[in-house]
């Protein structure tokens, strides 16, 4: 039962949630009450053009044969066309993504530069201040609509004081890194074009700020709870006991025992900031995964809401399979089974 | 501690045969003022329970929650006769901002309980029977937690059309996923109790088994859940509001009153400065509340 076992056995798993993902997708996006065909062709549309575009989309088949041939497309790697920019919508999901990927990364190592010494200052200082106001820092950051208070930072940092941007990803005034990954960061740096990295740096910080504060707080409360928990430990006693000097325990016996739990919550917080990036995305006008859902909802384009769900989908689950992995990599006493 | 009784009227007596109950909620209660952060969250929670329920009867312009227009006096700073401004067509942002209270207050109500509702029964039903049906519900529960809720509750809502009972029947579709999983643990572990085990050798039935021995075991864990749930329902109907897919106007609801205001920026600050602070107000309350819940629910959390 090695980790190769274990791996194929995941991987395995991952197509009955891929295939019952597609059909709840598929089923939702076609209870539309609405006729989104005769949207995409206008009010002017003759009955022939709907008739054609009905044929186009193969909204005229009855819906197991729209599945079946909705799936045989998935399976090649075509998610299907819009109707609103007549693009393939894996064209469009591989142009957006990268921009949702680089929100979400820099958002979770602020997270965890945040959030990590939060927990250490609060475990440390048990029931005095620092606690105290990580605490209310973790519990305001849960309770804030980040939709509101990115649009405060905006008014306040960007309209008032004109110290950063307000929305976009990028001067529209200056040429973009040669593209490489698509992620402008990576690219500006890889181009050695530090100018570019400073202002995709300055586009970035609201947003990424803005989409930090949830993990920040879910890191401080959880890693505070577990190093508390690994401190009343033996071996942590006994090191303590033997006369360690106190910033060796806490680095080398105790934040490492407790840092476990926390890698493990990084899967869920990927995915909650793939969630949060619909609301983020929609404030700063960034254009990534969520500002497009937003736009296909709101146009009842299906194609691309169920292309996104089950990209979105996959991804999530992919992430949470390369968690369960990374646990064994940390923690050596965990088995695979 | 002796505690002498009179066993006179029915309070008396419900007394005398309850002090073992009364005696544990003392000691809860005592417990959760132990954190001055609770009473605190338990102090909004009333206070927005009062704003809700008494406040379309003393705000000052209760026509503007509908639509009315005063042109001249549109989107005026906060004065006396306004005390939050008012907004494009001059209805006073005040008024419309504790009207909303209450729509979010029972919309997280029904999210939570219906989400809930739908959880606990098919986890119920997963932990006791095991097998078969088991597999069945728990990889359905994996199917929808593959799927960050937002994304799915806004194809729902966009499909069945913009309002904000489809918002609501979306969130509440995808918010009992969570349920299942953690009732579903639960009762594998309560269901081999020794007392669950005693209740099935005197030949209960199975529901009695379920409904009287195994849920209420499961029940702080439920709680706790639903306590810290509460905020993030309220978020997430504003968060739908906010994209245009939640409440419609006329209705006043914050998500959509903060989304309007953007349009106003920067003159116009006011406008979704006052329903954002409103929501965060009752997003923290029953975060701190949930907080201070956990503290004396789950006696694994009490450090």
């Amino acid at each position: 039962m090695g980790l190769r076992y274990y791996l194929l056995r995941r991987l395995l798993l991952i197509i009955p949630v891929l295939i019952g993902l597609s059909i709840v997708t598929f089923v939702i996006s076609h209870m539309i009450p609405g006729d989104p065909i005769s949207l995409a062709a206008g009010p002017q549309a003759t009955a022939e053009q709907i008739l054609k575009l009905q044929e186009e989309f193969g909204v005229d088949k009855p819906l197991p044969m729209q599945y079946l041939t909705y799936m045989k497309g998935v399976l090649r790697g075509n998610l299907g066309t819009s109707m609103m920019n007549r693009h393939p919508v894996s064209m469009d999901l591989r142009r957006y993504f990268p921009a949702t990927l680089e929100l979400v990364l820099v958002s979770t190592v602020l997270g965890v530069i945040i959030g990590v010494p939060m927990a250490m200052a609060a475990a440390v200082f048990r029931d005095r201040w620092p606690d105290q106001v990580s605490r209310i820092v973790a519990l305001s950051s849960i309770s804030m609509p980040v939709f509101w208070l990115g649009m405060i930072l905006q008014l306040v940092l960007g309209m008032t004081w004109h110290l950063l941007p307000i929305s976009g990803r990028f001067d529209p005034r200056v040429p973009f890194p040669p593209n490489v990954t698509g992620m402008l960061l990576v690219d500006s740096l890889l181009a050695a074009d530090l100018e570019s990295f400073r202002i995709a740096l300055k586009y970035m910080a609201l947003p990424a700020f803005c989409q930090a504060l949830f993990g920040i707080a879910l890191i401080t409360r959880l890693l505070r709870a577990d190093i508390l928990e690994v401190m009343q430990r033996d071996f942590v006693v006994m090191a303590r006991a033997s006369g360690l000097p106190e910033r060796v325990i806490l680095f080398k016996y105790v934040l490492k025992n407790a840092l476990i739990a926390t890698v493990a919550m990084l899967g869920f917080l990927f995915g909650w900031q793939l969630s949060g990036s619909v609301m983020i995305e929609t404030v700063f006008d960034w254009p990534g995964v969520g500002l497009y859902a937003v736009k296909s909802a709101m146009t009842l384009d299906f194609q691309p809401i169920m292309g996104i769900t089950l990209f979105v989908g996959l991804l999530f689950t992919i992430v949470n399979l390369l968690v369960d992995i990374s646990y064994g990599v940390i923690d050596p006493r965990i088995r695979y089974g | 501690m002796s505690v002498a009784v009179e066993a006179r009227g029915w309070w008396g007596r419900w007394r005398a045969e309850n002090q073992g109950l009364i005696e544990e909620w003392r000691r809860s209660l005592y417990r959760f003022r132990q954190s001055r952060l609770s009473v605190l969250g338990v102090a909004i929670i009333i206070f927005l329970l009062f704003v809700a329920f008494t406040g379309r009867y003393w705000v000052p312009y209760p026509d503007d929650a509908g639509f009315t227009t005063h042109v001249e006096i549109r989107l005026q700073g906060p004065s006396r006769d306004n005390l939050f401004g008012t907004d494009e067509y001059g209805r006073d942002v005040f008024t419309r901002t504790v009207w909303a209270t209450q729509t979010s207050l029972i919309a997280g109500t029904v999210i939570v309980l219906v989400g809930g509702f739908i959880g606990i029964i098919l986890g119920g039903i997963a932990g006791y029977f095991g097998g078969r049906v088991s597999e069945v519900i728990m990889r359905l529960t994996d199917i929808m937690l593959a799927m960050p809720g937002i994304f799915l509750a806004l194809a729902i809502t966009a499909a069945l059309g913009p309002s904000i009972l489809h918002a609501m029947l979306a969130l509440s579709i995808t918010w009992w996923p969570g349920y299942c999983r953690l009732v579903q643990a639960q009762v594998l572990s309560v269901r081999e109790e020794d007392y669950v085990e005693a209740a099935r050798g005197i030949g209960a039935s199975r529901p009695r088994i379920i409904f009287n021995h195994i849920l209420p075991n499961c029940l702080s864990a439920i709680m706790v859940k639903a306590s810290m749930d509460f905020g993030f329902a309220v978020l997430s109907l504003a968060a739908l509001g906010f994209i245009g897919v939640g409440a419609q106007p006329p209705v006043p609801e914050w998500g959509a009153m903060i989304s309007k205001g953007r349009e106003f920026l920067p003159y116009g600050w006011w406008y979704s400065t006052f329903p954002g602070i409103a929501m965060f107000l009752t997003v923290f309350g029953f975060n701190i509340l949930g907080d201070g819940f956990r503290d004396v629910l789950d006696p694994r959390a009490r450090r």
